[in-house]
């Protein structure tokens, strides 16, 4: 495929955008599945494992996700493509839902697990401030809203997936090369 | 004649010997309702709060002749919990506490030590799970209208009695550090 024309600058979005883009859809992904598979298992060093590193990466994300929507508000993205209004509607909103996920699913769970007792310690280093104190309602109110948020996360993600392989596969438009890595 | 000759040590020892007793009755009561023992373990660094529902204590102990006191627990090791309900039911089983096998962790003083200024030194046998170890644990006591409050921490290592075996016996998952702490609420002490 020929993407010369989008590699001009404002074409493409900044590396550091790239970058974050691709780091963060990696963690994200991981940590679904990682939430998902850990969250049937029964007791054991490996699940205790796998619960410590969901909330460390999870926290990661939500630090990740700041500095990210700090240089997305401080960097222009590229331009809209041609697209009929009400794609571009429905994908600016898709946007900024994704956005807002970024930080609602990591809150939900650092809440539920502050709640449940057990506060969050960074990578086994950093204590986290406890936000809500233990509760044991809060707790089971959190670990749902932790779980629904991910799943809308989880659909939005799917969506996003499903409309850049649209742009690609039937378009044909070149909109992914703007989010490519490398040159 | 002779029998009561002979008898009449006896006796008199037997009596002697039932007198501290009788002078420390009645025993100091510990109001378990406002009482409290809990407990904290690392787990992959994260300091997790515990503690156990059910106990019970005895306590014989004048603040002036702490020498002569004695204190002993019984706790209900299934009672052990950290308050959601997923580790609570973890928490009896075979590679933890065992509760069926060894339903009561039991601890008796064996000298108790004034150090001045309320503060006292307990030195005691601790067994849990089979396993007796000495411990010393330092209490310090308050007063106010009638009731004294007892509290004092102390460290156990987990794996000297076995609690968290097998695949839980790795301290870089559960510390072996287990901080003790306790809270008691006692009537019938005598004034400091």
């Amino acid at each position: 495929m020929n993407s010369n024309a989008f590699k001009s600058p404002g074409q493409r979005y900044t590396g550091v955008a790239i970058a974050f883009h691709w780091l963060l859809a990696l963690m994200i992904i991981g940590s679904f599945g990682v939430g998902w598979y850990m969250s049937d298992l029964p007791m054991s060093p490996t699940r205790l494992k796998l619960i410590n590193w969901h909330k460390w990466a999870g926290v990661t994300i939500l630090a990740l996700s700041a500095l990210r929507l700090l240089w997305r508000l401080t960097h222009r993205p590229p331009a809209d493509l041609p697209a009929p209004r009400w794609q571009l509607r429905v994908a600016h909103l898709t946007h900024g839902a994704l956005y807002a996920l970024f930080f609602l699913v990591p809150l939900a769970g650092w809440a539920y697990s502050s709640a449940a007792g057990f506060p969050i310690v960074w990578f086994g280093v950093l204590p986290l401030p406890d936000f809500v104190s233990p509760d044991k309602p809060l707790a089971d109110l959190m670990k749902e809203r932790h779980a629904v948020l991910a799943w809308a996360l989880g659909v939005l993600v799917v969506l996003h997936i499903a409309a850049a392989l649209k742009h690609h596969v039937i378009d044909k438009d070149g909109l992914l090369d703007r989010m490519r890595p490398g040159r | 004649m002779s029998i009561l000759l002979r008898t009449m040590p006896v006796a008199l020892l037997m009596a002697v010997a039932a007198l501290p007793v009788a002078a420390q009755a009645p025993a100091q009561k510990v109001i378990v309702a406002q009482s409290e023992i809990a407990f904290t373990s690392k787990q992959m660094g994260v300091p997790v709060d515990g503690k156990f529902r059910k106990w019970d204590a005895q306590m014989a102990f004048d603040p002036k002749k702490p020498d002569a006191g004695t204190v002993s627990f019984s706790v209900d090791t299934a009672s052990a919990g950290f308050g959601s309900p997923e580790t609570d039911a973890e928490v009896p089983k075979a590679v933890w506490f065992n509760a069926a096998a060894f339903p009561k962790a039991t601890f008796q003083s064996s000298a108790m030590k004034a150090l001045g200024g309320g503060k006292f030194e307990v030195a005691g046998k601790l067994a849990i799970k089979g396993s007796t170890r000495d411990v010393v644990v330092p209490v310090a006591l308050a007063q106010s209208g009638g009731m004294t409050t007892a509290t004092g921490a102390f460290t156990i290592k987990r794996l000297d009695f076995k609690i968290g075996d097998g695949e839980w016996a790795d301290t870089s998952m559960v510390a072996n550090d287990v901080q003790v702490k306790f809270k008691l609420t006692v009537t019938g002490i005598a004034p400091l």
